[in-house]
This record gives structure tokens, sequence and C-alpha cells, in this order.
């Protein structure tokens, strides 16, 4: 009787397991299958024309800026509050109040930084539905996965470290910069890495600050749309599923490369002797 | 070295020294407003969607009672009941935890316990891969294959519809669910294990028995994650609800949960209208607080 119930609850967890990677093999499997014949070089690098065709230049453009712009501001303010939460602050309060604030960060759904955004970034500070707009709004999107990481990070250092080099005289200031950082760099690199994929991924948040123009963005603050938006809107205006598909493969191939990187990256982390 | 020498170069030191205290005040000042730039942004938002949101009720002399439970959302009329959505969302969000939450801790526990490690060598990281790509791409899939499947088999008029939504969510949070829960599964120590079989307990009563119970906190982070993604999302959504403004009764109406109506709307909503969608931020925000708190409360009661 037992040695049944074992069996069935063995035939369920592999069932289970069968249908998980079934239904993904099959959807990645149907997004190649149906977007591969529209990759091409001109189609990676070809502008867009509305009438049907055309590339997905521009939106890999928006994309990219999206991407420089959030993590220019995000990466040095979240790698400092990271500093100050783990190097200089007293365990107390002020800093629960600083982790409660970010996990909470983290638990709000996208669509409600759009909400914020579309109306604080877009209409009060008038920079209108733009780049600058969704990348400002990415901001605070990424800021908690760039703080978390890089508190994880600045852990692994350890304390002799601090101690050798403070030891020699140095001041807190030059030890973080000369010793501290350098040591934590591929943690927070992954961390970095991580954020570029929440960036890509993200559609609703940059759909209401960034609008859905279908061109070249002359300046960051010009309307665009990125890869995500774009495959969305081909899929909802147009019903082109195999365009979508095609953009749908860019953008596994884009979040694959960075999850390598961010493996071979942690990969290194360990290697290193601490 | 005379007098004079020695009292000029402790002036020297001294000066240096002063640059080097204020430099060290400085950044630790710098750091720490970094850090509180993450309460401000917090404060920024939260409040921010509630003043907005609570707008009407307050100066608009709008009822919060009638926008909660009103059925009728016709903003050119001035209506503002978003009922239908709420139960939307609810009905979305449970039915996809009631679909994916077993199939994916199951899958989590199968990876982590049972599983050929060159199986798991494979699949765990090709999950973890799937939990990154954009939750687009689920809701494109959605309406190429789940949509015509159900108009075709069930004789709907329209395949955008409640099941639609909830087989889309499923399939969305279980790479967030593995993932997590494998790594929480991991994590219960070898000797845990070890000790209950050796009391002669079967492989599989050891699982479910032991390993999933010491586990049960990062599991109910998992579960968190996932439904939390899932009460989230929103351009999937759009494209296989419906966006029909009924009271859901059955799995084959067309639906629009909270989310959608939010983004549906934004792009050309002004004034009150803009607001009330504000207002409709709140609703899911509020959701999103008690089900992080309920299970919060939960996994204390477990740790007990």
């Amino acid at each position: 009787m037992r040695k049944f119930k074992d069996n069935m609850l063995r035939g369920l967890l592999w069932g289970s397991a069968f249908v998980s990677v079934a239904v993904l093999v099959i959807i990645v499997g149907y997004i190649f299958y149906k977007g591969f014949s529209y990759i091409s070089f001109d189609f990676i690098f070809g502008d867009y024309s509305p009438t049907g065709g055309g590339g997905i230049f521009p939106m890999i453009v928006t994309t990219l800026l999206t991407i420089l712009i959030s993590l220019a501001i995000a990466t040095p303010i979240g790698i400092l509050a990271a500093v100050y939460l783990h190097e200089y602050a007293k365990q107390g309060r002020l800093v629960r109040m600083i982790r409660f604030a970010t996990e909470s960060l983290t638990g709000i759904p996208s669509i409600i930084y759009g909400l914020f955004g579309a109306v604080f970034f877009v209409a009060i500070l008038k920079l209108g539905m733009s780049i600058i707009a969704a990348s400002l709004t990415l901001t605070i999107i990424v800021l908690p996965v760039i703080i978390r990481t890089t508190e994880e990070a600045l852990k692994t250092v350890p304390a002799t470290y601090r101690e050798g080099s403070l030891a020699l005289g140095t001041t807190k200031l030059q030890t973080l910069i000369k010793i501290i950082l350098p040591s934590a760099m591929p943690g927070i690199l992954s961390g970095i890495i991580l954020s570029i994929g929440r960036i890509v991924g993200e559609s609703a948040a940059i759909f209401l600050t960034a609008g859905t123009v279908a061109a070249m963005p002359t300046s960051i603050f010009s309307s665009a749309r990125t890869l995500t938006v774009h495959s969305f809107l081909v899929t909802q205006e147009a019903g082109d599923i195999g365009l979508a598909a095609a953009v749908g493969i860019v953008l596994i191939v884009i979040i694959l490369v960075l999850n390598l990187s961010a493996t071979y990256i942690s990969k290194k982390l360990n290697k290193a002797d601490y | 070295m005379n007098i004079q020498d020695k009292n000029e170069l402790e002036q020297q030191i001294s000066k240096g020294n002063k640059r080097k205290y204020f430099l060290e005040s400085l950044s630790s000042k710098v750091f720490l407003a970094c850090a509180l730039l993450s309460v401000i942004s917090l404060l920024l938002i939260v409040g921010f969607v509630f003043y907005k949101g609570s707008n009407p009720f307050i100066t608009g002399g709008y009822s919060f009672f009638d926008f909660l439970f009103g059925s009728d959302w016709v903003p050119s009329e001035d209506k503002f009941g978003i009922f239908p959505m709420i139960v939307a969302s609810i009905y979305a969000t449970i039915g996809a935890l009631i679909i994916g939450v077993p199939i994916g801790l199951l899958t989590a526990i199968f990876l982590a316990e049972i599983a050929p490690k060159s199986v798991a060598k494979i699949v765990s990281p090709a999950i973890q891969l799937l939990a990154g790509i954009p939750s687009v791409l689920y809701g494109i899939f959605g309406l190429a294959i789940i949509v015509p499947f159900l108009q075709n088999n069930f004789g709907l008029a329209r395949g955008q519809s409640l099941i639609a939504v909830i087989l889309v969510l499923a399939i969305m949070m279980l790479p967030t669910i593995v993932t997590v829960a494998e790594t929480a599964i991991r994590a219960v120590p070898k000797t845990y294990r070890e000790g209950s079989l050796a009391l002669g307990v079967s492989q599989i009563g050891t699982i479910f028995k032991v390993v999933v119970p010491a586990a049960k906190s990062g599991i109910m982070a998992a579960i968190v994650l996932g439904l939390g993604r899932a009460l989230g999302e929103t351009m999937a959504v759009i494209l296989v609800a419906g966006n029909s403004l009924i009271i859901p009764t059955s799995l084959t109406d067309s639906v629009r949960p909270l989310t959608t109506n939010i983004a549906l709307e934004m792009g050309y909503a002004a004034g009150t209208h803009q607001e009330m969608l504000f207002a409709t931020g709140i609703v899911l925000f509020s959701f999103i607080l008690i089900l992080n708190f309920v299970l919060a409360r939960i996994t204390a009661k477990g740790a007990q």
C-alpha cells in the first residue's frame, strides 16, 4: 500500500516535471518556428517601415538607450546605497527602514511604476512621452536589484581585507575604493546584468512612459518603442504573430547572452581565492 | 630639524588630515543620500498614487463604495465601477494559482530531489532562463496558440477569455516558482534526509514529510513571487483577456483585470478619469500588500 502511494507520488513528480518542460519547450520552439523566417540582416539592421516589412533597428536602438540611461543613473546610486547599508550604517532603525523600502519597491507591479512615471516624469516634470521618462522610471525599477546584489557582493568580501587595509593607515574611503569595491566587482557586475535583463523584459512601464512611436529616436526626448513594446504592439494592432515572434527571438537571444555572461562572471567569482 | 621646520611640517600634516576628514565625512553623507533615495522613491510612488487616486473620493464627491462595488465603467458618462475587474483579477490569480503552483512545486521537487543529475543540469538552467524572458512573449504565445485552440475546440465565439488568461499566467509563473522553490529545497541540509532515510522512511516519504516542510518558507516565497507576478502582469494579459467589462460568471467569459484597465486607458485618460485609474492602481496595490501580508503570516505560523 505504501509502496503504491510512493509510486503514485513519484509518477506525479515525473509527470509535473514533464509538463513544465514540455510547455516551456513548446513556447520557445513555437516562437523560433514562427519567427525564424523573418530573421535576416535587414530585419535586425533595417529601418522600420509602417507599411509592413522593414527592420527593427529603431527598437534595438531605443532598447539600448533605455538600458544605458537607466543604468548610468541606477548603478552609481545603487552601489553607493549598498555601500552605505553594508559598510557605513549602524544597523538600526534607519537601515531597517531603507531595507523595507527597497524590498517593497521590488514587489510593486510594473504597471504601477508606469502609472507613476506617466504622470510624474511625463506630465509634472514635463519630459513628455520619451525615452528619458521611461529610463527614469526604469531607474527606480532596477535600483533595488542593484542595491541587493551589491550588498550580497559586499558580504563576500572577507573582513580581513578591510582590517588589513585599515591597519596600513588608509582611510575608510581609500579602503573602499582600492580594496572593497574591486573585490566585490564580479558580484556587482552580475547584478548589473540582472538589471539589464529586467529592463529588456519590461513592457507595461515603458508602454506608459515612452509611448509607441515606431521610428528612430532623434534624441532622448523623443517618444519611441522598445523591442518588447514593439512585439506587443505588432501582435495587438496588426495581429502579425510571425513578426512578433521574430522580435521574440531577438529578445530571447539577448536574455540568453546576458544569462550566460552572468553565470560566467559568478563562476569567476567562485574561483577567486579568498 | 629646527623648531620652525617641525611646526611647518605639523601644519602640513594637519592640513592633509583636514582634507582627508572632510572627504570622509562628505562621502559617508553622499552614501547615505543614495540609500535614502530608495526610501524617497517609495514614498513618492506610494504617496503619489494614493494622493491622485483618492482625490475623486475626497474632493470630487464620488463614493468609494460605488467605485469598488459598482459594475459599470463608462468614463464618458462619469460612471466608475471596477467590481468586474476586481472579480476578474481575483479569479485569474486564483486560477493561475490552482494550475501553476502544484505543477511548479512538483517540478521543483523533482529537479532538486529525484531527477538524475544529468537531467537537472540541463533543465534547471533552462527554466531559470525562461524566468527571465519578457512576459509579453507568453502573451503572444497565448494569443497564437491557446486562444485559437479554445475557439476551435470549445465553440467559443472568442477565444479570448478568463481561462486563456489563467493558462497564460499559470505558464508564465511556472519558471519563477520552479527556480525559487528549487533553490529552497536544495538548501535543506543533507542530514535531514539522511536521518529520515536511516529511520527507514522511503525516499518519497522523506521528500514529502521532511524535506518539503523544512523548505516551507522558501516555497512560500516562491508562491508569493509567482502570484505577485500573475496579479501584476499587464501586457501579456491584454492580449488574451478580451477586455469585456462584465462580471465573469464562467471560465469562458471575456474579462478585463485591473492591470489591463490601467494600461488600456492611461494613454488618453484625463481629469477624473485619470484619477480613477490611479484609484484602480490603489486597489491593485492593496491586493499585492494583502498577498504579501497573508503569506508572511502563514510562513510565520509554519515556523512556530
